[in-house]
């Protein structure tokens, strides 16, 4: 072994090419947050270093998710593999345009968390780990946007699993034990079948590399038959479970609402869009003629998903049980657009309307949960009986809430709008009438849910019961817990960002079909994984 | 369970486990064995020593807390991954420091240190689950 | 030998899923360590079956003198047993700790999160 003079060429299996530094940034993002958590994790016990510490380091990976957004529009898609091996050997780590910016926006959402938590998150939930696990449930997140490898991605899905089981439980109250045991059983049994099928394309393709496989589905004579029908069909299970889309979804208003709000608002915002990634990932780049085989049934699960993601919010007066289903009900847009993309034609931009829809979801359910803590704190409920009059007690917070409803509704002139135009154009241009009425159904039937609930909740005088004309003062927090400047600026920009995509959304358009093409056309992708032979 | 015969070997026992999950680790470079399987025996060590002897007694021993270990564990596990930066090779890609000691080839590599790395994150979050059990029978 | 271990993963599924459809917690989560066990059979098995041959290279070699078992599947299947261990052990933690708390290993009867009779919203002021 080492120290023997016989002489290898080791150019047949590995880089031997210096590796440029500003490559290093796609490990970053994971990087940052492993060792970052890592530190937070020993210094648990000093509850005042570890906000400022876990706010830093999220800044930090902020910057360093900027940085790899702007390398990867600059430089196309860029790959690292480990440990120098080439691929398909070694574990290749790929930043395209899709992957590149929903870390950007997941780090962004985690940067406010973590601010919004300074707060809301007592000392003894620091003790128990907040920050700790917040970081290293971005490692997790930030590790499925950016890996290329089917294994490794399974990996990274249980990194996240694991923080949130620890988010899930902080503080240790009943109701969460409760939340929590469902959540815990429903997702393991859900990864364990994205095993099964990962188990199963490596037993048919002997690789485990995304592009290798694509490649190697692609020279198949029949490539939706057989043993590989059923692969695609357990992926959807198992992703479909993650992002809890219509008959699996019922883990998720069982469990959302019942952890710290700031939880409720990070889980809200990432965790059901790293498995809708999954599906556009798996499906559009490595396995795109089960996808047309399968359009049918996805387009199905799609509609169900709206209709009873926004029946559901309607028939709820718990808040935070209420955005849960808008939750689901924004996961059916995205499904919607994944079965249109099928047909070919409209790929590119239902693929993309799909993108801008999880980055305008990641944005807006985390201010809504964060919305519904302070209406929480300020009237001290979360349910739509006992609140009331918050109008008279913060009009600028009114406002607020007000532009989240419309941006979830996909009123114009927010975040919402843009991405439901593109789903619904390509839906009619792709012949699938019956997706494109779902997207406007349910966005109607979430006006309607999330007018009654500003209508209650700020426009009436006061509690269920209260005479009309009067108005009585509501009993929440103390005034100096809500003047915090922690609570407000999170939300505040959260907010910016919904106006500013519904008023300019130029950019972000330009960078979701960036990111479409690249899992839509996925040449580019392989040849910066594969090399020139790919 | 806490008979006296087992009061009295448990000590012993859980020492010999720990020093035979190290002959474990470290033979894991080039035979079977490794990291994770060493911090399953050290963690096996410290419950059985929990069992014998109180949960308050392996704390004071293990002197840090097991969560506090197995962050010290992750950390020293991704940063064994970045020296390579230094040296403008790949994340996690392995370097060597090879000398001589009385005539014994010694190899120190980063891949031990994230091996190291990998114990103690076995022994911190096992131990803790097991430590956290026990402490339930006990009240 | 890869029909036979094919037919007992088939086995370990159907007692996995049978466990899995019990209202009681606790059958629950030996179900799910049962599918743990067979999803990592057929990780194995999906790699190819080789007998007594170790991938173990030689000290004076650099490659293996005959073909060996793939180390590969070995190495999956090594990552997904460590996940599915601590998963299984942190989910019997948690399901004691709701056993203690809610007084019920019943999943039907764990209702704390969602109250049964929970009321419609307000249908005017």
């Amino acid at each position: 072994m080492a120290g023997s003079s016989v002489s290898v060429d080791y150019a047949e299996a590995m880089i031997t090419t210096p590796i440029a530094a500003g490559d290093w940034l796609i490990v970053a993002p994971s990087l940052i947050t492993m060792v970052g958590g890592a530190l937070c994790l020993m210094l648990r016990k000093n509850t005042d270093l570890q906000p400022k510490l876990g706010v830093f380091l999220l800044g930090l990976l902020v910057l360093a998710s900027l940085g790899l957004l702007i390398r990867v529009l600059d430089q196309g898609v860029i790959t690292m593999v480990m440990g120098n091996w080439l691929p398909p050997f070694g574990i290749a780590v790929t930043a395209d345009p899709l992957g590149a910016t929903l870390t950007f926006i997941g780090s962004v959402v985690a940067f406010c968390a973590g601010v919004f938590a300074m707060q809301t998150v007592s000392s003894s939930g620091r003790r128990y780990g907040f920050y700790p696990f917040l970081l290293l449930l971005m490692t997790g997140v930030c590790g499925s946007f950016l890996t290329a490898d089917v294994f490794n991605l399974y990996v990274w899905f249980e990194v996240l699993l694991i923080s949130s089981y620890g988010l899930l439980i902080l503080g240790n109250e009943r109701i969460q034990l409760d939340g929590a045991v469902k959540y815990g059983v429903l997702n393991l049994v859900g990864t364990n079948l994205f095993l099964i099928a990962t188990g199963l394309l490596y037993g048919i393709f002997g690789t485990l590399n995304m592009a290798d496989i694509a490649v190697k589905v692609d020279a198949l004579d029949n490539p939706a038959s057989g043993a590989l029908a059923t692969v695609a069909a357990l992926y959807f299970l198992a992703f479909a479970m993650k992002a809890a889309a219509f008959p699996v979804n019922f883990w998720l208003p069982a469990s959302y609402h019942t952890p710290n709000i700031v939880v409720s608002a990070v889980f809200a915002g990432l965790l059901t869009k790293v498995g809708v990634y999954a599906l556009i990932r798996i499906f559009v780049l490595i396995l795109p003629a089960s996808l047309e085989y399968m359009a049918d049934v996805i387009g199905i699960v799609a509609i169900a998903t709206l209709i009873t993601g926004a029946l559901g919010a309607l028939a709820q007066s718990e808040i935070r049980r209420l955005l849960g289903y808008l939750v689901i009900a924004g996961i059916g847009s995205m499904l919607a657009g994944l079965a249109i993309a099928s047909s070919g034609t409209q790929a590119t931009l239902a693929i993309s309307g799909a993108i801008f829809y999880a980055v305008h979801s990641i944005i807006v359910m985390t201010a809504l949960y964060m919305a519904a803590g302070i209406m929480g704190m300020m009237g001290s409920s979360f349910n739509l009986r006992e609140l009331g009059g918050l109008y008279h007690k913060s009009v600028a917070f009114a406002g607020v809430f007000l532009v989240l409803a419309f941006a979830v509704s996909g009123l114009p002139p927010f975040s919402g709008f843009w991405p439901k135009v593109m789903l619904v154009d390509a839906a009619f241009q792709g012949g699938r009438f019956w997706l494109g009425a779902a997207i406007l159904v349910s966005g109607f039937l979430t006006t309607l849910a999330m007018g009654r609930v500003w209508i209650y909740a700020f426009w009436r005088g006061g509690p269920e019961g209260t005479a009309d004309g009067q108005s009585v003062d509501v009993t929440g927090a103390a005034e100096g817990q809500l003047s915090s400047g922690a609570l407000w600026l999170p939300l505040g920009v959260l907010t910016a960002l919904v106006i500013y995509f519904g008023l300019q959304p130029e950019w972000m358009i330009e960078l979701a079909t960036q990111g479409a093409s690249s899992v839509v056309d996925p040449f580019g992708y392989i040849r910066s994984v594969l090399g020139e032979q790919g | 369970m806490r008979t006296v015969i087992f009061r009295t070997i448990a000590p012993y026992l859980a020492a010999l486990m720990v020093l035979f999950s190290i002959f474990v680790l470290l033979r894991g470079h080039n035979e079977p064995g490794g990291g994770f399987i060493g911090g399953l025996i050290a963690a096996s060590a410290l419950a059985i020593f929990g069992i014998a002897c109180g949960v308050a007694s392996v704390r004071r021993a293990i002197v840090f807390h097991p969560m506090s270990i197995s962050g010290f564990g992750l950390f020293i596990g991704a940063l064994a991954g970045v020296l390579s930066f230094f040296k403008n090779q790949a994340f996690m890609t392995s370097q060597w420091l090879i000398f001589d000691l009385f005539d014994v080839e010694i190899a120190l590599s980063t891949p031990l240190v994230f091996d190291i790395g990998v114990y103690l994150v076995v022994v911190g979050a096992i131990g803790s689950i097991a430590l956290a059990l026990e402490e339930r029978e006990a009240d | 030998m890869e029909t036979g271990v094919a037919i007992l993963i088939g086995l370990f599924f159907t007692v996995a899923v049978y466990l899995m459809l019990s209202k009681h917690l606790v059958r629950i989560l030996l179900g799910i360590a049962i599918l743990g066990n067979s999803v990592n059979m057929l990780i194995f098995t999906n790699g190819r079956l080789t007998r007594e041959i170790p991938p173990l290279i030689p000290s004076h070699l650099y490659t293996p003198e005959t073909a060996t078992a793939n180390p590969l599947p070995q190495a999956l299947v090594l990552t997904a047993i460590v996940i599915s261990f601590s998963f299984f052990a942190f989910l019997l933690v948690l399901a004691f700790r709701a056993y203690q708390e809610l007084g019920t290993d019943e999943v039907n009867k764990m209702r704390v999160a969602e109250p049964e009779n929970d009321p419609t919203p307000p249908q005017g002021y």
